[in-house]
């Protein structure tokens, strides 16, 4: 017992129960908000014309009679085992509902990540390298005003520029048929993936500057340089390895906003993911499925920030021995 | 001593900033022998690192190199291309940096570091070789070669070892030149000595070249064969050591050596009034005429050519002669320590402290008398800071009684009462950390003030005038920011802080590390000053066993947590009981000793 | 002192009194050309919002012609989806937008504030437990928090600006407790602590001008990011509601006709791009500012 409690997977093990403990909150947090409904949940949904044992009926159904421990209770059991309720809205189970939409917009996180990790750690060591010149300025400034546009905007912009009013290379809405895989249909999903991009690109890169430019400028940089080592093993064996680490962080967090991200770019271009469902169920006060999504997307948030500490701490060699 | 011709050779070197073509050093010339060691000496802003690095061809990011010669065994390395200097570094001339810690990359294992200044120099044709090369500069450096030892990360190794790392890798390839930019602040005087006698060695083994750039006199006194003193971006005097420590040429030299604190205490330290200039700020003149007492209308116009004054004695003063016919200035003795009372102003009994769950003091006893000054020394670690705090009310999980006035104290400082808090005073180490910035120096004298009396608006005034006055500050910094002023003016702001109280005791925790020599001298000083006419309780913590005969009349020497020895200062310093402190003493580099030293050569 | 006869005399301090830090900062953030056409931007855009709906030709709910259309006379930016004024519903738009995110953004740095300074300077555990209640609210994004509380009350204007605040808050505080908890280790806030300044004195007194700096670069950055919280919210549907002109909500609505006519999305839209890149812009330029600052006057 003692192994899983000490070094790194002891810290890893730590670090993950918190992330649940957090995950706990958050979901008692999230039921809590969404049961203080005014009024009888079971009249708004059957409407005017409903009897009063149809009333009984579902408010029995759904569980209104307990208190409301008693319904968080049964819920989180609910959730545990993938029973996530029924929709009040598609009269579905929820899990059939947004079955195969996670798998959509888990797909268009990941290309929006594939893309914008690699190109932003690019674009900050060479800003980094070439610091104060002109490339350096005009970069930067167009990093923050790109940073600084809601994602909405951005998406919208970019229909109005690629999709409709100025060119129109892109279509300006993603609509997949349902019973297709994203991939099959590349062409509508360059927009909104676009989009994603240009929502974290500016923060990544600007952390990896900023640390690349804090390792260029250091002490042991210097030493390395008067002890006669060449230029690339500066950049690569002694730069690099330490500018890393603070990166790591940040694009952890970033893909977590990107969880959030997609919510807005869904709707935009109509794209069959959690984001666009998640939407369509707040208009419609259909709340299992709201919570269900709110949980679902607070896991990935969460389970992101666990892997950022865990990667910070294995990528540092003073964190990582002060383990024991 | 030194061979025929010089190893390296500088001529007029020049380094500018890169944007304003400001002079940063200016026309430095010199050259050292192998075997030989130069100490090149100046206070912060004299421009010796700078000096430092440009041997190897580098200079600081924002500065650059204009001007003049740096030969190496006869090639001019300033005019090689880039890949021929990198090829030079660390080879033929190597660097010990000042901060070993800062040196080393944190993400690297200490082997990789070692090696790769090996493989990219070529040295050894094969792994096994270099492996056994590896074991050779280690062993050199008494640091253990085992694989256990060599997989370790910069920071699980002490400060003493990441320098000894830093020396095996600028010996390793046996360079002709090695430029070591003070390696030794920051460490015990213990480590210190350890490594002051490796760097000696090595160089004696190897016939290197070594310039030593450093603050400390002491240390360059015990090293050095000849020294260069920088004032200003310029060397100012230049010679063999004796002769430029006991007969100095150039004012400055003097005053600088007037400034060491001595072991043997018979003088009193005496520091150099104003701040030397910025670059920009330096004007047409000697650049230290403003300070000195020697100058004449001809100093402030011209700046004095070079003189000789013997030998291998240079310096720039147009006073020069008259400077070294004065001869040994008559010093102002110190001061003799007054009879202290018998009744006991803070008495520390039984105290033991923790800081957290580890245990830092071990029953600790002390006493300080009214109007007396008792020194709590010690190297870092030993728990002379914690102790201190504890007085102040900083440090809270101890147990044990400190008694102040008769009375116990409780141990918060806010539990304390009023009188309580008022009358112990506390003055910190750095300066450039213990005045809020967002405030003004009137409004930072003024918080102790605002707390213990009640005044009107001119007697605040008039209180903040005298306590600056007390202290050698005009009224013209009471609306200026700290930042505005140098580190000596804002450690005289904490001391007249601490003094608007009106004290009975002060508690000073290494008051004067962060500072100059120079300035150093004039603060403790001005501290001895004050404690006799204002007649103050003295608690005063240092490192710096030759600083306590200036000021204390008691000694208490800490090591591990505990007092290993108290008493007296002249008995304690004199006769040491104990062998720590024998060992401290032996080991404290004083600028005495090694002119007596060199004296029976 | 028996040396000051024989020294020549000392230089004085030659450099003049210095303002005061605050207005140093200002000033010096205003060299920068970053801030001023950030701040040009700010002042245009809210100049639109304050006072354009006293120049709109005509009433935002008024029919002026045929849906989505041309740029005429008439109507100076055509139609929108229901055929009223663009120009005069852009007119009136910005004022919801800006009023709602200015309201949140001053509730979250309120609330962020004192949470982070107390959370810097209080007892390790209530430290804990106040940073473990921001990480719950961090814990997801703005955006579906906002939208959770939405699917629960509905669209009220005042959840809005409660919602963005509450989830603006743990940002702030972040920040202020780390640019704190540096300031509290330095030995000025010792010395306070052994002369024995009340706590409340101390970090009003001591630590707050200090990070002052850093909060008012956190606060454009949070300006920002309300007033794209807020437009996007309006944008989904759960801000103001129809008929209200509100230039979220003109962007959705006027969408299907985008390839017909672009204005009633493209107006609005620049508006919000622009208001939020010159906040932005303000905020940098206050940090490259501050930390020229910072560096100048650690030179000694």
């Amino acid at each position: 017992m003692r192994f899983l409690w000490h070094g790194i997977t002891g810290f890893v093990i730590r670090r993950l129960l918190l992330g649940l403990l957090t995950l706990l909150l958050v979901s008692i947090v999230v039921f809590a908000a969404t049961q203080t409904l005014p009024g009888d949940p079971a009249r708004a949904i059957l409407g005017r014309s409903a009897t009063p044992d149809s009333l009984r009926a579902l408010r029995a159904q759904l569980n209104l009679n307990h208190s409301a421990i008693v319904q968080y209770g049964d819920w989180l059991k609910g959730l545990l085992t993938g029973n996530l309720g029924t929709s009040l809205a598609a009269r579905q189970p929820v899990s059939a509902v947004i079955g195969k939409r996670v798998e959509n917009s888990a797909f268009l996180m990941f290309l929006a990540a594939i893309v914008s990790i690699p190109l932003a750690i690019v674009i900050g060591a060479v800003t980094a390298r070439r610091r104060d010149s002109k490339f350096d300025h005009g970069m930067s400034v167009g990093l923050l005003g790109l940073a600084a546009l809601p994602e909405f905007v951005v998406a919208i912009l970019l229909v109005v520029l690629l999709g409709t009013t100025v060119f129109q290379v892109f279509p300006a809405v993603s609509l997949i048929p349902p019973q297709d895989y994203p991939w099959q249909h590349m062409n509508e999903l360059v927009l909104p993936v676009l989009t994603l991009v240009i929502a974290v690109t500016p923060y990544i890169s600007r952390i990896m500057r900023a640390s690349m430019v804090e390792v260029l400028e250091s002490d042991y940089v210097e030493m390395a340089r008067l002890k006669g080592m060449s230029e690339r093993k500066v950049l690569w064996r002694h730069s690099v390895p330490n500018g890393i680490a603070p990166t790591i962080q940040v694009i952890a967090l970033n893909l977590a906003y990107l969880a959030g991200g997609i919510v807005v770019v869904e709707f935009v271009f109509g794209y069959p993911g959690i984001g666009a469902a998640f939407v369509d169920a707040v208009a419609n006060r259909d709340i299992p499925v709201v919570q269900a999504l709110a949980i679902l997307i607070a896991a990935v948030y969460v389970l992101l920030n666990v892997a950022a500490d865990v990667v910070t701490i294995l990528v540092s060699p003073r964190l990582r021995t002060s383990l024991k | 001593m030194s061979a025929a011709a010089p190893v390296l050779e500088v001529e007029g070197l020049r380094v500018e900033v890169e944007r304003t073509g400001i002079d940063i050093v200016e026309e430095i010339t010199f050259d050292v022998g192998a075997g030989e060691v130069l100490g090149l000496v100046g206070e912060s802003g004299s421009g010796k690192s700078t000096v430092g690095v440009a041997l190897l061809g580098h200079a600081r990011r924002g500065a650059r190199i204009a001007g003049g010669h740096v030969r190496i065994e006869g090639r001019d390395i300033l005019g090689l291309p880039a890949d021929q200097l990198r090829a030079l570094r660390g080879r033929t001339v190597s660097y010990v940096p000042q901060d070993p810690g800062a040196a080393l990359n944190p993400a690297l294992r200490i082997r990789l570091q070692l090696e790769e200044t090996l493989a990219a120099h070529g040295f050894g044709s094969s792994d096994d070789e270099r492996a056994l090369r590896l074991e050779e500069m280690l062993d050199e450096v008494l640091l253990p070669h085992d694989d256990q030892f060599l997989r370790r990360y910069p920071h699980q190794l002490s400060g003493g070892q990441q320098q000894r790392v830093g020396l095996a890798m600028a010996f390793a390839c046996r360079p002709r030149v090695i430029v070591l930019d003070e390696p030794t602040t920051g460490l015990d005087v213990t480590t210190q000595a350890h490594v002051l006698e490796t760097v000696r060695s090595l160089c004696d083994a190897h016939g290197v070249a070594a310039v030593y750039v450093s603050h400390d006199l002491a240390v360059v006194a015990t090293l050095a064969d000849r020294v260069a003193v920088m004032y200003g971006g310029r060397i100012v005097e230049l010679g063999p050591e004796r002769a430029l420590f006991k007969n100095s040429a150039h004012p400055y030299t003097r005053r600088l050596v007037e400034a060491i604190p001595e072991l043997s205490g018979r003088h009193a330290l005496e520091g150099i009034p104003g701040t030397p200039p910025r670059p920009g700020h330096r004007g047409a003149g000697c650049f230290f005429a403003p300070r000195c007492m020697y100058a004449v209308e001809r100093c402030t116009t011209e700046f004095p050519p070079a003189a000789r004054v013997s030998g291998r004695h240079v310096v720039r003063c147009f006073r020069h002669e008259d400077v070294l016919a004065v001869g040994a200035r008559e010093r102002r003795p110190a001061a003799p320590r007054p009879q202290g009372p018998s009744e006991t102003l803070i008495r520390i009994e039984s105290v033991n402290a923790a800081h957290g769950d580890r245990q830092v003091l071990f029953d600790i006893g002390l006493a300080v008398r009214p109007r007396e000054c008792v020194a709590l020394v010690g190297e870092s670690g030993s728990g002379k800071t914690t102790l201190a705090r504890c007085v102040a009310g900083l440090h809270r999980s101890f147990t044990g009684t400190i008694e102040f006035d008769g009375r116990d104290l409780p141990h918060d400082a806010r539990a304390r009462d009023r009188k309580t808090r008022r009358e112990i005073q506390y003055i910190f180490q750095s300066p450039y950390s213990s005045l809020n910035p967002r405030k003004t120096i009137g409004q930072i004298i003024n918080q102790p003030l605002r707390l213990f009396f009640e005044l009107n608006r001119q007697q605040r005034y008039d209180r903040i005038a005298s306590a600056l006055d007390r202290v050698q500050l005009g009224p013209s910094v009471v609306p200026r920011y700290p930042h505005e002023l140098s580190g000596g003016e804002r450690q005289r702001v904490a001391i007249a802080r601490a003094l608007a109280a009106e004290p009975t005791l002060l508690v000073c925790d290494e008051v004067t590390s962060a500072l100059d020599v120079s300035v150093q001298a004039a603060i403790v000083d001005l501290l001895a000053e004050l404690q006799r006419d204002m007649q103050l309780g003295l608690l005063f913590v240092t490192h710096n066993l030759a600083l306590i005969r200036t000021i204390a009349e008691h000694v208490a020497v800490m090591s591990g947590g505990r007092i290993v020895e108290a008493g007296k200062v002249d008995d304690v310093l004199d006769s040491p009981q104990q062998d720590y402190t024998k060992a401290l003493l032996a080991d404290t580099p004083s600028m005495e000793t090694a002119l007596a030293a060199a004296e029976r050569e | 002192m028996s040396e000051a006869a024989a020294v020549a005399t000392t230089p004085p301090l030659v450099a003049p009194a210095q303002p005061r830090p605050v207005v140093l900062l200002l000033r010096r953030s205003w060299q920068q050309a970053r801030t001023k056409v950030g701040v040009t931007l700010v002042l245009l855009l809210v100049g639109i919002a304050v006072v354009g709906p006293f120049f709109a030709p005509h009433s935002p709910s008024a029919f002026v012609g045929a849906p989505y259309a041309h740029p005429s006379s008439h109507a100076w930016l055509g139609t929108d989806n229901l055929g009223r004024d663009v120009f005069s519903r852009f007119l009136w738009g910005g004022r919801s937008v800006l009023g709602l995110a200015i309201a949140a953004t001053a509730l979250g740095l309120a609330l962020g504030v004192t949470i982070g300074l107390f959370a810097a300077y209080a007892s390790a555990t209530a430290d804990d437990f106040l940073m473990r209640a921001m990480d719950v609210i961090l814990a997801f994004p703005s955006l579906v928090l906002a939208l959770v509380a939405v699917a629960t009350v509905g669209p009220q204007l005042w959840l809005l600006v409660l919602v963005v605040g509450i989830t603006t808050a743990p940002r702030v505080s972040r920040v202020t407790r780390g640019s704190s908890v540096e300031i509290v280790e330095r030995d000025f806030v010792r010395a306070a602590e052994a002369i024995g300044e009340p706590r409340r004195k101390i970090l009003l007194g001591e630590i707050l001008p200090n990070v002052a700096s850093p909060l008012l670069v956190e606060a454009s950055l949070r300006l920002t990011y309300s007033v794209g919280l807020i437009a996007a919210l309006s944008f989904l549907g759960f801000g103001l509601q129809p008929p209200a002109a509100d230039w979220g909500l003109m962007i959705n609505e006027n969408r299907q006709g985008l390839t017909v006519q672009p204005w009633g999305v493209v107006a609005p839209v620049l508006a919000i791009a622009l208001l939020t890149i010159g906040t932005s812009l303000i905020g940098d330029g206050v940090a490259r500012a501050s930390s020229g600052i910072e560096r100048g006057s650690d030179e000694e």
